[in-house]
């Protein structure tokens, strides 16, 4: 019996403190409100209070927290992006998740296994060693292997892909990472909570409110709300937010879907990614394997999932894995998810002042997670964009600055 | 299957359809870039009913559909003469 469980044997059970504080009415004024109770905004509401001592923070969630695109993702970590910018981010993001269980004290599961995005022709090991050049540049450990150090790394894959595309080569990313999403929007939330945030779920924001030009509040479905500051942060919901304020964005929402198998033992200890499969798969601590694809083919709001997505991925499963054919299917969902044309995020100050947006995260969202919440914390506080997410900014869509990110984000999440 | 139910030629499978996005009226030549940039990049987004062209692989065609966005039903195809706007005009 744990000395933990002893004490509360001697003591009432009602007073041990619940995961998160019990919640609060809502205020009628808050210096910051966050729409979206999912990971970037709640790493957000943790690095306002934690590094800038605004407290003074509501997060606003419609639905409960984590449950949009926070734990809809296939939890993968990694930075081998291809432009300079997207690298600097996301390595950013790397050192933070590195040491996130110790500074939020909660287990994230957090798992380093490497990571081959596999090249099928030669065209896509060209793209492998680009990469591989800007991500050793900035100092991420990538590197182009040939088909015999995947093969050791993974002997179980058939690298001839059943007579289809064979596997020339891939770009490996030794930090790589999975994730325990749930557990990073938990762990988020208390900290946050702790330094004296509100998260109010269950709390659609219905209105924004603006006065020459500015952001003075929200309306909500518990009734208005003034504060300085609005930080959106609702990914797949990001066009109904903006159109609130008649902001145009390039933002269109695409489904994206994944599944899990049921769990076998452990024979895959590493992350593949195949771009020319438009797969992805890595198995999780419990032994499932968790496999994604690239996003619908259409425009959709909705979350539901289709068999044409999982036809399509067992189909291009069993080339690399042919033993995988005979495992069933235990859960497929689907998040909505806010597509940009460069693949890359649209982040910061925004036309409205007081307004921020942590938007177009697309399929490459979770990643960002910690990175996201604390320079969009920053620049929150300091009413300008921290230099990370500078290259981000909406205003790159109406002077052509875009940041072309798709040969490194679109299947390989 | 998933299918497309498109009112001039019946309910296809989605496989043999191309997605053209959303139709957008293109800007009048000599027009400013904050316009042209507009026009390239910027999108409807919120959910709602969606003009939409829609590529027919298997008999080359190109449709332009209205759907909506949140239930994906095909509401109707839109014939050509209303699209006029999405060729320039001069």
């Amino acid at each position: 019996m744990s000395w933990k469980l002893f004490k509360l044997g001697l003591t009432s059970p009602e007073n041990e403190p619940r995961f998160f504080p019990e919640e609060k009415p809502l205020a009628s004024h808050y210096d910051v409100v966050i729409i979206g109770g999912g990971g970037h905004g709640l790493a957000c509401a943790y690095y306002l209070a934690k590094e800038h001592g605004i407290t003074r923070v509501a997060v606003l969630e419609q639905g409960y927290l984590g449950g949009g695109n926070t734990g809809r993702n296939t939890t993968i970590v990694r930075s081998n992006y291809l432009t300079s910018e997207g690298v600097k981010f996301y390595d950013a993001s790397v050192k933070l998740w590195e040491n996130l269980s110790g500074d939020l004290d909660i287990n994230l599961f957090y798992s380093t296994r490497g990571h081959f995005t596999l090249a099928h022709s030669d065209d896509a090991m060209r793209t492998m060693r680009w990469r591989a050049e800007v991500n050793k540049h900035h100092g991420v450990d990538s590197e182009v292997v040939d088909r015999d150090a995947i093969a050791r790394a993974v002997p179980t894959m058939d690298l001839d892909c059943g007579g289809g595309p064979a596997v020339h080569g891939a770009l490996y990313h030794a930090p790589g990472s999975v994730v325990r999403h749930d557990a990073v929007a938990w762990g988020y939330a208390r900290a946050a909570a702790q330094r004296g945030v509100e998260i109010h779920q269950q709390t659609a924001v219905t209105d924004i409110h603006t006065a020459g030009g500015r952001v003075t509040g929200v309306a909500t479905s518990r009734g208005d709300i003034s504060c300085d500051a609005v930080v959106s942060m609702v990914a797949g919901y990001t066009p109904r937010i903006t159109d609130m304020l008649d902001l145009p964005t390039p933002i269109e929402i695409y489904p994206l879907q994944a599944c899990v198998t049921e769990p076998v033992k452990p024979f895959l200890d590493t992350i593949i990614v195949s771009g020319s499969l438009h797969v992805y798969v890595s198995q999780s601590s419990r032994g499932e394997l968790v496999m994604g694809s690239a996003v619908d083919p259409a425009v959709l709001h909705s979350t539901r999932s289709t068999f044409e997505f999982v036809e399509g991925l067992a189909d291009h499963i069993v080339d690399m894995f042919p033993f995988a054919g005979r495992l069933r299917l235990l859960r497929q969902w689907a998040g909505m998810a806010d597509m940009t044309p460069d693949f890359a995020p649209i982040m910061g100050t925004t036309p409205v002042d007081g307004f921020y947006l942590d938007s177009g995260w697309g399929t490459w969202g979770f990643k960002a997670t910690p990175i996201s919440g604390q320079t969009m914390a920053a620049t929150v506080a300091a009413k300008r964009n921290h230099e990370l997410i500078e290259p981000f900014r909406l205003g790159r869509f109406a002077d052509f600055q875009l940041v072309g990110e798709k040969g490194a984000a679109s299947v390989g999440h | 299957m998933k299918r497309i139910d498109c009112p001039e030629i019946g309910p296809r499978p989605i496989d043999e359809f191309t997605y053209g996005g959303e139709v957008r009226r293109p800007p009048q030549a000599g027009a400013d870039t904050a316009a042209l940039a507009d026009y390239v990049f910027n999108r409807a987004g919120a959910p709602g009913v969606l003009r939409e062209w829609w590529h027919h692989d298997p008999s080359g065609r190109w449709f332009v559909l209205e759907r909506d966005t949140r239930t994906d039903t095909v509401l109707r195809s839109v014939p050509i003469t209303e699209v006029a706007h999405a060729v320039p005009t001069r």
